[in-house]
């Protein structure tokens, strides 16, 4: 594996302009004050009660996650070429979502293959001929991004779901703010802190047409048991809006109502943090005691409008991102800004072979796996483990795709040593609304706190960091 | 607001006001029973400390006996005990996570803090200095969040729902004593009782915190007739019956106000309330003491029913 690019210092140890002022600034401060800063924001985090759940693990239930209070900085240059790539993408994958529950074009023209789509689990029939309104599927898109160098960025997934993160975004702001005044003082960095108020607008924008002038907007959580129920706390807050549960609301004469001390009210937009399977027991899983019966037919009925959309799990779909190049270039006949990582789908005898026979130097994930589980780093492997993986491929082909092993860019970060560079990635997120696409500056940059590690993923040990986009 | 919302949060405010209490009762009887025996008289107090908290059943379900340590391990620390003050602080915090959106900063690091420090304490120690410590804790935790409940929170209806489970709660407690302890109460044990009941009557006080504000109030020595008009009637002390409901009919009225309509839950609390006004402590005593306070407690039951039905559900 070729040498990461660090971001601060680049390949050849020089400082980089964008960090030119955080090194300064770490070359002044004693040691013991980041330390100290460190346990500070931990306090803090404790406190506020920013934690999430991991699912295995019942002796931490309430876990935090790691801050790093090193921030990564994105000069203004680079953020334009994000920016610029990720309203792209968004757009594709829009497009994408309406035609294949409505004309099938990309079907027929046999650029994606359609057993992917039709036998797909998150592919939901239901939602065949459905329009939702102003053809948006992905109100809330969360694109998970890393780079390799100065100019290359690439995109490792797509989260068109109920994409989550973007409440340590925020938090990790503030604390930074409140940590490090001095460190502010000596930057121009572009602010986050309007991302409920962009959400908010974002919401309303596609509330059901012909409703009322102020729609109603709730947010759907399954409740307080979720692992990043938090957020849903947070942003309900921030927003201003109901934090509802499925049993909170019921579906009457085909609208959407909730339960409140002054009787029915009607709900216009649910942004939901509930997946599709859970939603309405009456339409998907009748096991379901999260949902709320008959929501899927007021969906239909267009009396409410579901954001994100019912069925947006297939532009996640592991196997379908090998496609997004094809899928940009057929619906907007442009080149993709971000860059797709090279993707072998084992699916296909041919990428299968060579995937057997590289497997030592490649990534290999679940196709609708998710959070790093269930995944193969080559390089970093026993035999045991490769063996185990290689019968895997060869029983389940179709489960999975496989990805060289990219060398992500590293980021200043302090650990137990000191300051020491280590891997990051970063998930902005993407609004779409009817008039626009918004997307505030920054993102959540989780960085793999340990040595080497590429392993990002909160729920494996993975920290978060404040992102900074200089302005200008 | 959600009705769910308004439900947790009553239920919230009424678990931080029982945690609370049972601190103080406890601390109260510990006091009393390190008085010589002569003093207190034969009864066995932690027996009826697990009467005024509501949970012999389940007590005796554990223990076979009454004493100190059982008692106070029930009722402080026992995990098994569905209302004991752990699990009150934890059932406080779950209410509390589940509509954070309707909580100040404040009351949310108040009911947060109280459950992170929860957890240092473990299951001990709930005898001698610890357990001192421990109660002091409690009272302080719950001082806390009520503070921060009526310094921070908006004048709204989130505010009154918190408040009306307060005041139930606090009915329902200072009912429970005079519930279990009427006996002490009565007029014939003034004559009776002399010295012996002084302790029991500073007891009573002592667990509605009115010690000190009875001899304010009514410029006497401590008098059973005088101390039951000062935990029922008067409207002076925070904790009495009167003052409860001169609130739940307030608190009421204003969600009433708020919502432009009158329900059940408001006549029902207004008919309570000017029963307790009406009343004198003759009328009480002469149709008995106990009768009347049976039927307060099942009157504010009724009362938690009707605001349930009414509005959180």
């Amino acid at each position: 594996m070729a040498v990461a690019f660090d971001e601060m210092t680049g390949t050849d140890g020089t400082i980089r302009p964008a960090y030119a002022e955080l090194s300064r600034w770490l070359g002044q401060v004693e040691p013991n004050v980041l330390d100290y800063r460190r346990r500070e924001a931990e306090l803090v985090f404790r406190r506020i009660g920013i934690t999430f759940a991991v699912h295995s693990d019942v002796e931490a239930q309430e876990r935090l996650i790691p801050f790093d209070v090193l921030p990564r900085i994105l000069a203004a240059a680079e953020w334009d070429i994000v920016r610029l790539g990720l309203e792209q993408r968004v757009r594709a994958i829009n497009l994408f979502i309406k035609d294949i529950y409505g004309r099938r074009d990309i079907l027929r023209a046999g650029l994606v293959p359609e057993d992917l789509i039709f036998q797909n689990p998150v592919f939901r029939p239901e939602m065949n001929g459905q329009r939702v309104p102003y053809d948006i599927y992905v109100h809330i898109a969360g694109i998970d991004i890393v780079r390799v160098d100065e100019t290359t960025f690439y995109v490792l997934e797509d989260n068109a779901r109920t994409p989550s993160g973007v409440s340590y975004m925020l938090e990790n702001r503030e604390i930074m703010l409140r940590l490090f005044p001095e460190l502010f003082s000596r930057h121009r960095i572009a602010p986050v802190e309007n991302y409920p108020e962009e959400l908010l607008a974002t919401l309303r924008s596609v509330a059901p047409a012909g409703g009322s002038a102020a729609p109603t907007v709730v947010l759907l959580t399954p409740g307080i048991y979720n692992s990043v129920y938090y957020e849903h706390s947070f942003l309900a807050d921030k927003l201003g809006i109901e934090l509802v549960e499925g049993s909170d609301l019921f579906v009457k004469d085909g609208g959407v109502f909730m339960r409140t001390t002054e009787g029915p009210q009607r709900v216009d937009v649910i942004y939901r943090r509930i997946d599709d399977d859970f939603l309405d027991p009456l339409a998907f899983r009748d096991d379901s005691a999260l949902g709320v019966p008959g929501l899927m037919s007021a969906y239909q009925a267009g009396h409410v409008t579901l954001a994100n959309a019912v069925g947006t799990g297939i532009a996640d779909d592991k196997a379908i991102y090998s496609y997004m190049p094809q899928i940009v270039d057929f619906y907007l006949k442009e080149t993709p800004i971000l860059k797709n990582v090279p993707t072998w789908r084992c699916r296909e005898p041919e990428h299968l072979a060579y995937v057997l026979d590289h497997l030592d130097e490649l990534v290999v994930k679940e196709v609708h796996g998710s959070g790093g589980y269930g995944m193969l780093i080559g390089p970093k492997a026993t035999t045991a483990q490769l063996a185990a993986f290689r019968a895997k491929l060869k029983t389940h082909p179709t489960n999975f795709i496989a990805q060289p092993t990219l060398a992500l860019s590293t980021c200043p970060t302090c650990v137990d040593e000191g300051v020491a560079p280590r891997h990051v990635d970063l998930r902005p997120f993407v609004l779409t609304g009817r008039d626009r696409i918004r997307i505030v500056p920054g993102g959540l940059t989780r960085v793999a706190l340990e040595s080497g590690s590429l392993v990002v993923n909160s729920s494996q040990g993975g920290g978060t960091k404040d992102t900074w986009v200089l302005d200008g | 607001m959600l009705s769910r919302t308004a439900n947790n949060l009553f239920w919230l405010s009424r678990y931080v006001e029982r945690a609370e209490y049972l601190a103080r009762i406890i601390e109260a009887t510990q006091r009393l029973t390190t008085l010589p025996l002569a003093y207190v008289g034969s009864t066995n107090e932690w027996e009826s400390v697990v009467a005024t908290a509501g949970c012999a059943d389940a007590f005796f379900k554990t223990y076979s006996e009454a004493n100190e340590s059982n008692v106070v391990d029930f009722l402080a620390l026992s995990p098994d005990n569905p209302s004991s003050i752990r699990n009150c602080f934890e059932i406080a915090r779950t209410n509390a996570r589940a509509v954070r959106t309707a909580l100040t900063v404040e009351m949310w690091d108040a009911i947060n803090g109280t459950w992170l420090e929860l957890k240092r304490y473990g299951n001990s120690p709930t005898t001698g200095e610890g357990a001192v410590r421990f109660l002091r804790w409690v009272q302080e935790s719950s001082l806390r969040y009520d503070g921060s409940a009526s310094r921070t929170m908006l004048r709204n209806d989130a505010y009154w729902f918190s408040r009306v489970g307060v005041y139930i709660e606090r009915a329902d407690n200072t009912a429970r004593i005079l519930d279990v302890k009427y006996h002490v109460l009565l007029p014939e044990h003034e004559r009776v009782g002399g010295p012996l009941d002084y302790f029991q009557w500073a007891s009573i006080l002592r667990s509605v915190s009115a010690l000190n504000s009875y001899r304010w109030v009514y410029r006497d020595s401590l008098k059973p007739w005088l101390i039951a008009d000062f935990l029922i009637l008067n409207t002076r002390l925070p904790r009495s019956l009167a003052a409860c409901y001169e609130n739940l009919v307030q608190h009421l009225d204003q969600i009433a106000q708020d919502y432009g309509r009158q329900g059940p839950a408001q006549r029902q609390a207004r008919r309570i309330g000017t029963r307790l006004q009406n009343s004198s402590m003759e009328d009480i005593f002469q149709g008995g003491l106990h009768e009347f306070i049976g039927e307060m407690l099942g009157d504010n039951n009724r009362l938690g029913a009707t605001v349930t039905e009414q509005y959180l559900m």
